[in-house]
């Protein structure tokens, strides 16, 4: 029997619910208002008052309307389809709705019912199997889509049928299944996961190994980022933090990219849907949009489901990782997901944390974070989940609750800087602040000198006392004036300014500067660092800024040329000249 | 209305901006008439019902008739709306007849993400500190962010009245009635006022009222927009304002406050606003101007801040102490969309000579500073004093009406006049084509 109930109260989108029946935490209901079902989940339960927030908006909902139960917690529909979708936070498919305006209580089916795939049998009849193991493959675009063992079966299956090769839909049985009692079980295209629950198929996760190309010098050389890591880059608005995520999404080396747009303008998710399709990968040369799936909760959107966007992000992440796909997460912003958060806890007058939010923000972050990561499948091979997170501290303080949790929880900080972002110099990443700690563990140390050059940590550490000094030398210059100071304090200045401006800057909006490989960031850097292991003689400080002033120059036509061509060679060509 | 209404007399508490009764069978968000004034429902608890009273509780007695009107806040819209003045409850006050049309919600549903178009057409404004630098593009959001004490009504009404498009849509909070009326004249001495719709709440009016203003300012523009397929400029001000009363509500019905005392969903109420802002697959677009005043520049308080995260930038205005001029502040201000058009709408060497002239007026002011620390300085330095100056007064400052051309050109004349091309960091190819290096 299904419990069923009535609403008794409402504030915005906090509905509480006379109930008839048990309920579960996290339980979805559907309240009834004119004949559409609105989507709520349950949040807090008090004897036989329920707390649902309601993931739509609540115009007009009285109280005495009538309420059903689901028995079940939000979740992903997980199939072949998700890449080039485009949903909202609840998973509904935004293309195939027919109304300009979104209509209350229309939801539509994440995954295309009637579409074919070519389906080739990995698994044979006889196979011992478990949640998330391979039982064949379809091409999705250019991917392989693994069809997988449910993720929800518990224990060991033996095979008994597969499908042969041939073109199914999603709902085609591909498999039958026998569990350990002898019955059979049928195993479709699709499957089901709660998506507040970590998907966790996987025989370890172990540290991570290597890191992932985003083709930003200031993040690769500086501070990268592992493939499984988890980094997070606060900032200002107007620093630059939605440009430089989609950079990364662009450019990142990464088989599956999943963009979460969290609370954000819908004018940056139109962004998305209209270059993707037209920008090529370049890793692939496939269209980008291909291995993309954009969820899209945006600012005006209701508020209980931004929450729940992000963790629909990351259970479709998840769902690919167990294909062993490198997959990417970005989501833009968490702070956006933790004010949803706020509102509700307010709203149910619970006993506010630091700024008004809820006491348990930090454990909420902490453990969304920790659902990243590289790890080992089953059948030995590996998938990581890449996770990048923007945060928008609340006046620009990163000493606030959201920004400090978040430290705690992410390894990579790319701190994102007001000052830098007036200056025109971008990315605005502070090269001082930010810091990556994959840079300390030995595994990824360990294959930096195997696949970039021995020795090239101590050279982005040299090259990072190199800015720090520049700075110190900066402030003594401002303090003690242009004549006040040793020459040597000019000249090491200088060098900083030359590598902040050909190397830490770079122009997300130049065809060719946007992307740097690894193997022209080792070349650029080496030719700076070797600029500034010279020793120069300069009559007067305005010698030495003018003569740095035209290195800097060359390098920058350096970087807006393509890597060893023509022009290329000539302004590396000039720069000899000059030294 | 409707005929047989149940009417309720007994309050069960009154608040400065709030009155709760107990009733039955009410919606959430509908309104009410409590003792002749206008009222919504703002939170339903068993039957005990919360009402916030736009204009006010003052004098509302405990035995107050309440009746219920079954549904939300509605605008009548129809092409009459043009040249009229209306109140925060969408009745005119301009003496002309009652519009007759369609019953419109406000504050309705948004926009599927899905179905918007890219903004792509520029809106240009003839002030270089917007169009050459901060580029306005229709369907963006972007409010100006200014001191009491600045011009900032009169450099949006320019800007509106420049602005070539279909409908413009003025929503005043806590408008002062000289503003009120310079609006007005300057509508009308445009003779523009055909395409102007006004929804005005002046500081004589309660300000609860102002909650509706910008619904009511939009669901016209949405009118416009989506049923006319018309371009539609709407300008909102003030917006801070408009969130103080926001917590003005939210502290009456005993809310914890976030930051700066203002309410924690104060993001996604001004978020519902501001997303409004539509460029429509139809050809209609709704552009939102609006205008955020701060306390002696304090961008860090809670209304400026989690505006500056919703906007697609903001206008900074700042009176630069070297010219006497007011100018827009190239660091400050940001138009988060001007990429859509700048090179592909206008020159293709305008983000170079864009970033390059915000870049050298950046060393100016470093060498400012060193001016003002009593330090020697160099050459260059000067040139950059200089350099700023002029730039300030030939493009920076609110009273330059060109076009985007000539702004160029004259940036390029700048450059040449102060500095080496080296100096200005931009490609060679377009130093070639465009420089004016003898």
């Amino acid at each position: 029997m299904i419990t069923t109930g009535k609403v008794t109260g409402i504030v915005s989108n906090l509905v509480t619910v006379q109930v008839d029946g048990p309920v579960a935490e996290n339980e979805l209901c559907h309240i009834f208002l004119n004949g559409r079902a609105l989507l709520a989940e349950v949040i807090k339960v008090n004897g036989d008052r329920a707390s649902v927030q309601v993931f739509e908006s609540t115009r007009g909902l009285r109280g005495g309307d009538r309420v059903e139960f689901l028995g079940r917690m939000l979740e992903a529909t997980l199939g072949p389809g998700l890449l080039s979708s485009v949903y909202d936070g609840l998973q509904n498919d935004l293309t195939t709705m027919k109304e300009v305006f979104l209509q209350r209580g229309e939801y539509t089916d994440p995954l295309d019912r009637e579409k074919l795939w070519d389906f080739t049998p990995i698994a044979k009849p006889g196979d011992k199997v478990a949640a998330a193991d391979w039982l064949g493959e379809v091409k999705e675009g250019w991917l392989p889509h693994k069809i997988m063992v449910p993720f929800n079966f518990k224990g060991e299956y033996t095979v008994k049928e597969v499908a042969p090769a041939g073109q199914y839909n999603v709902d085609h049985v591909i498999a039958v299944l026998e569990d350990a009692e002898g019955s059979p079980v049928d195993v479709t295209m699709t499957q089901k996961w709660p998506v507040k629950v970590a998907v966790k198929c996987y025989r370890e996760k172990p540290r991570p190994q290597k890191i992932m190309e985003t083709g930003l010098r200031v993040i690769d050389s500086f501070n990268p980022i592992a493939e499984g890591g988890t980094g997070f880059i606060p900032g200002p608005f107007g620093c630059g933090k939605t440009v430089l995520q989609h950079a990364i999404a662009k450019q990142g080396e990464a088989d599956v990219i999943v963009m979460a747009a969290c609370g954000e303008r819908a004018n940056e998710v139109v962004e998305i849907f209209t270059e993707f399709p037209e920008l090529v990968d370049p890793h692939t040369g496939r269209k980008l949009m291909e291995r993309t799936t954009i969820i899209c909760n945006t600012s005006n959107m209701p508020v209980a489901a931004r929450e729940a966007s992000v963790y629909t992000a990351m259970t479709i992440c998840e769902y690919y990782r167990a294909m062993g796909l490198r997959c990417l997460l970005l989501a833009d912003s968490t702070s956006r997901w933790a004010q949803a958060l706020r509102e509700m806890s307010n709203r149910m007058e619970e006993l506010p944390g630091a700024d008004a939010f809820p006491v348990d923000l930090s454990a909420i972050i902490s453990n969304f974070y920790s659902r990243a990561g590289m790890v080992v499948l089953n059948n030995g091979q590996t998938g990581a989940v890449t996770f990048i997170g923007t945060v928008s501290p609340a006046g620009g303080n990163l000493k606030e609750p959201v920004t400090e949790s978040t430290k705690k929880a992410a390894r990579c900080f790319y701190a994102l800087e007001q000052n830098r972002a007036d200056q025109k110099r971008y990315p605005a990443i502070n090269p001082i602040d930010s810091y990556s700690k994959y840079l300390e563990y030995p595994e990824i140390i360990d294959y930096l000198e195997k696949t970039v050059e021995k020795g090239w940590v101590d050279k982005v550490l040299k090259a990072r006392t190199l800015v720090r000094r520049g700075r110190e030398m900066a402030d003594q210059i401002n303090i003690l004036g242009d004549d006040g100071v040793p020459m040597s304090y000019h000249e090491t200045f200088w060098k900083s300014e030359l590598l902040d401006f050909a190397f830490l800057q770079q122009d997300g909006f130049d065809p060719i500067d946007c992307l740097c490989p690894i193997e022209r960031q080792k070349f650029m850097l080496d030719l700076i660092l070797d600029i500034c292991d010279r020793h120069f003689e300069f009559d007067d400080y305005e010698k030495c800024r003018e003569f740095f002033k035209k290195m800097i120059n060359l390098l920058k036509q350096m970087n807006y040329n393509e890597f060893k061509g023509e022009e290329f060679n000539k302004y590396h060509k000039a720069l000899e000249e000059m030294l | 209305m409707i005929a047989f209404q149940k009417i309720y007399t007994k309050l069960e508490a009154i608040t400065k901006a709030t009155v709760s009764l107990h009733a039955q069978g009410v919606s959430n968000d509908e309104l009410a008439t409590v003792e002749g004034r206008l009222a919504q429902v703002v939170k339903t608890r068993g039957d005990l019902v919360t009402l916030q009273v736009f204009a006010g509780t003052e004098g509302i007695p405990t035995n107050a008739e309440v009746c219920f009107h079954g549904a939300p806040p509605t605008l009548r819209v129809s092409e009459q709306l043009s040249g009229r003045f209306f109140n925060a409850y969408g009745e005119a006050i301009d003496g002309g007849p009652e519009v007759e049309g369609e019953v419109r919600e406000v504050g309705g549903p948004s926009v599927n993400p899905y179905k918007r178009r890219q903004p792509s057409e520029l809106i240009p404004t003839g002030i270089a500190g917007i169009d050459l630098n901060n580029t306005l593009v229709s369907g963006q959001k972007i409010p100006f962010f200014a001191d009491p004490d600045q011009p900032y009504n009169q450099v949006m009404a320019d800007v509106a009245l420049r602005a070539d498009v279909d409908k413009i849509i003025l929503g005043g909070m806590g408008l002062s009635n000289d503003d009120y009326l310079f609006f007005r004249h300057a509508f009308e001495n445009a003779g523009a006022l055909d395409k102007i719709v006004s929804f005005v709440n002046t500081t004589e009016e309660p300000p609860v009222e102002r909650l509706l203003i910008p619904d009511m300012a939009l669901a016209a523009a949405e009118y416009f927009a989506v049923d006319k397929n018309e371009k539609v400029l709407v300008l909102l001000t003030d917006m801070t304002l408009y969130a103080d009363a926001l917590s003005i509500v939210s502290n009456r019905m005993d809310q914890i406050p976030s930051k700066d005392s203002m309410p924690g969903s104060l993001y996604s109420d001004l978020a519902k606003i501001y997303e409004k802002a539509v460029q429509l697959p139809t050809g209609g677009s709704i552009t939102i101007i609006a205008v955020t005043t701060l306390n002696d520049g304090d961008i860090t308080h809670a209304i400026p801040d989690n505006t500056g995260y919703i906007t697609e930038g903001q206008l900074f205005l700042r009176a630069d102490t070297d010219t006497g001029k007011v100018i827009v502040d190239p660091f400050r201000s940001l138009s988060r969309l001007k990429q859509l058009v700048q090179g592909k709408k206008t020159r293709e060497d305008h983000s170079q000579v864009m970033n390059a002239g915000v870049r050298l007026y950046a060393d100016a002011q470093n060498a400012k500073t060193k001016l003002e620390n009593g330090f020697d300085l160099s050459d260059y330095d000067l040139r950059c004093l200089d350099y700023a100056k002029d730039y300030a007064v030939r493009l920076l400052s609110i009273d330059v009406n060109i076009k985007i051309e000539e702004m160029l050109d004259t940036a390029w004349e700048l450059f040449a006049k102060y500095f080496k091309p080296e100096e200005t960091g931009i490609k060679q190819a377009l130093i070639d084509k465009y420089g004016k290096w003898q």
